[in-house]
């Protein structure tokens, strides 16, 4: 219970911080599709033989960046004729994360006729996590990453928030958006890998977006915002574990995420 | 795998080989069910790539888990469960998106809330129902290969509904995703239209992914859209293309299934994602394409340099780029 306490607060700090600027980069989606390619990602290490965290963090930071790397060329072709309201990249996004789930499917197969049983079992851990079954030693690492992300985050929040809002002004001042998209985007690659084997990436999305969207409707000022969606996030797993401690047939995963959700519909109706 | 006893070989004659592929009834109604929902969900994703709503299909093919537990904790069949949830996931996600004048960002996050809780809400099913999911693997990746008589007589049904339906509003629906607020002012209902069309996304996801599994449910409905309308704007030939692409992908991805031991949805991913790239690449498009693929992705055809002939399967229509 400590453990998960521990590593589920910074955690939901994490998603909350960047789920902030995922929000307002429209980004959801990629975030989606990075949970899903930690999967493959740990199938394709455990088939390899090698640990599955370490294949967890590659797929999702690589994929991160690649999403980066040309969701921004999308980002720029679609400026000139939409004014950017729109980002384009959700297509490819589509197109490549089916393609590395089909790889999964088949590392899958691979692993399963080659050693038999309990690959299943496997998949279904990456797939939902279990934020009851972390360790001492997963906790802090979890914890460790989770903190070293929101300061990441924290340190190029200015010119990302310039970036994001303003992309052509940004970059005529000087500020490196390219970098910033890719760097970001990779950036959400290690929460996504950290938080889908902590806590499941059913988690992952929920602590993602509802809190960032809740927070965009009450707060005007980015940096209140921003740590208003923290805040958020955290009382959302605060109340979730208690509701799942006070009634034990209520999974935790369910409780945090019913809690962030109808948080957001409530601010939907309040604003 | 020594495992396979009965593995068929591919031999040398390729009509024999086809003729021995359709002699199996198995394999005929995989063909025949595959056939269905190529056409469905290339029709329906066509519309889908050009109304940005690929995240509102992926969380629509979410719903499968959350149908398929309370479909057990209820004991009634899973497709009921599935198609239930993807009714109602597709009237909260319209819900949440249309309304006031919302940003784009603030819809994508509507969505991402739809799916997490319906992803909760499965899961709390599941935990209530307390056993072990039999068919999740199933569901996850798909059956092609154990197709039953009715099993196509219900996707056929479902599909000739959602193409009358689409038929009907294909005009005023296409007006209005290409230039809503055009649309809006000429009288065309966008609002009712939006979530009419949510509804039948819904239905061709719920059949997709009793052929190709919940996971890969976008191999046929994004990726043959995509690459049509990286070739062509116009509506007529992109959907023909669409279409075209579909079928060509699941008749090639379930006969390579048939001669391997590999999950036939690996193929039609894989073989869908590989006309995509070549598409892209040939066209020259997108730049950064080929350093992302470089980064991270391993396998698929390296393609040499803009040359176009080479590796690109048969795609008639590179003289009309619109």
């Amino acid at each position: 219970m400590r453990n998960a306490l521990l590593a589920g607060t910074f955690i939901a700090l994490a998603c909350g911080v960047s789920g902030w600027f995922v929000v307002l980069r429209g980004q959801v989606f990629a975030g989606d599709a990075l949970s899903h390619v930690a999967f493959p990602g740990a199938l394709a290490a455990v088939a390899a033989g090698i640990d599955e965290r370490v294949g967890l963090f590659a797929a999702t930071v690589t994929v991160g960046a690649g999403i980066g790397a040309f969701g921004r060329g999308a980002f720029a072709r679609g400026g000139a004729r939409m004014s950017g309201a729109v980002p384009v990249d959700d297509t490819a996004i589509g197109t490549v994360f089916t393609f590395i789930l089909g790889l999964g499917v088949f590392f899958l197969t691979l692993f399963s006729t080659s050693s038999g049983g309990g690959s299943g079992i496997q998949a279904a851990h990456t797939l939902f996590g279990s934020i009851f079954g972390l360790g001492q030693g997963e906790a802090l690492l979890a914890t460790a990453v989770a903190l070293a992300t929101v300061l990441l985050t924290l340190v190029i929040a200015r010119p990302l928030l310039f970036a994001s809002v303003a992309p052509d002004v940004a970059g005529a001042r000087g500020v490196p958006t390219r970098l910033l998209a890719v760097g970001f985007v990779a950036l959400l690659g290690v929460v996504a890998a950290e938080a889908t084997q902590a806590v499941g990436a059913l988690l992952l999305l929920g602590l993602l977006a509802a809190p960032a969207a809740a927070a965009h409707r009450v707060a005007k000022s980015p940096f209140a915002g921003i740590a208003l969606a923290g805040l958020f996030a955290v009382a959302a797993v605060w109340g979730g574990l208690a509701l799942a401690y006070a009634v034990p047939q209520l999974p935790p995963s369910t409780a945090i995420v019913g809690l962030a959700v109808g948080g957001y519909y409530v601010s939907t109706i309040v604003t | 795998m020594p495992a396979e006893v009965v593995n068929p070989q591919l031999g040398w004659n390729p009509v024999r080989d086809l003729s021995e592929v359709l002699e199996y009834h198995f394999m005929v109604n995989a063909l025949l069910a595959g056939s269905i929902v190529a056409i469905t969900a290339g029709l329906v994703g066509w519309l889908m790539v050009l109304r940005r709503e690929a995240f509102a299909g992926h969380t629509l093919s979410m719903m499968a888990f959350p149908g398929a537990s309370g479909a057990a904790l209820l004991g009634i069949p899973a497709a009921w469960g599935y198609f239930g949830f993807c009714g109602a996931a597709a009237l909260a996600i319209g819900r949440f998106t249309s309304g006031e004048r919302r940003s784009w960002s603030e819809q994508s996050a509507g969505i991402g809330a739809v799916q997490a809780l319906a992803l909760a809400t499965g899961f709390l099913f599941l935990s209530l129902y307390g056993g072990v999911l039999g068919d999740l693997e199933n569901l996850l990746f798909g059956t092609f290969l154990g197709v039953s008589d009715g099993q196509v007589l219900v996707l056929l049904a479902v599909a000739v509904a959602t193409l009358a339906v689409l038929g009907i509003v294909a005009r005023p629906l296409l007006f209005a995703s290409v230039d809503g607020q055009v649309a809006q002012a000429r009288g065309v209902r966008v609002r009712m239209l939006s979530t009419a069309f949510l509804l039948l996304l819904g239905l061709t996801v719920a059949a997709t992914s009793q052929v190709t599994g919940v996971l890969l449910v976008f191999a046929l409905l994004v990726t043959p859209a995509a690459t049509a309308q990286a070739i062509t704007a116009r509506p007529a030939l992109g959907l023909v293309l669409t279409v075209a692409l579909g079928l060509l992908v699941v008749w090639l991805g379930l006969g390579i299934a048939y001669f391997s031991v590999y999950p036939a949805g690996f193929f039609i991913a894989t073989i869908s994602f590989a006309i995509y790239v070549a598409v892209r690449v040939a066209l020259g498009v997108l730049p950064g394409r080929s350093a992302d693929r470089a980064a991270g992705l391993t396998p698929p055809p390296a393609p040499p340099a803009p040359s176009p002939p080479a590796p690109v399967p048969p795609v008639p229509a590179r003289g009309v780029i619109a």
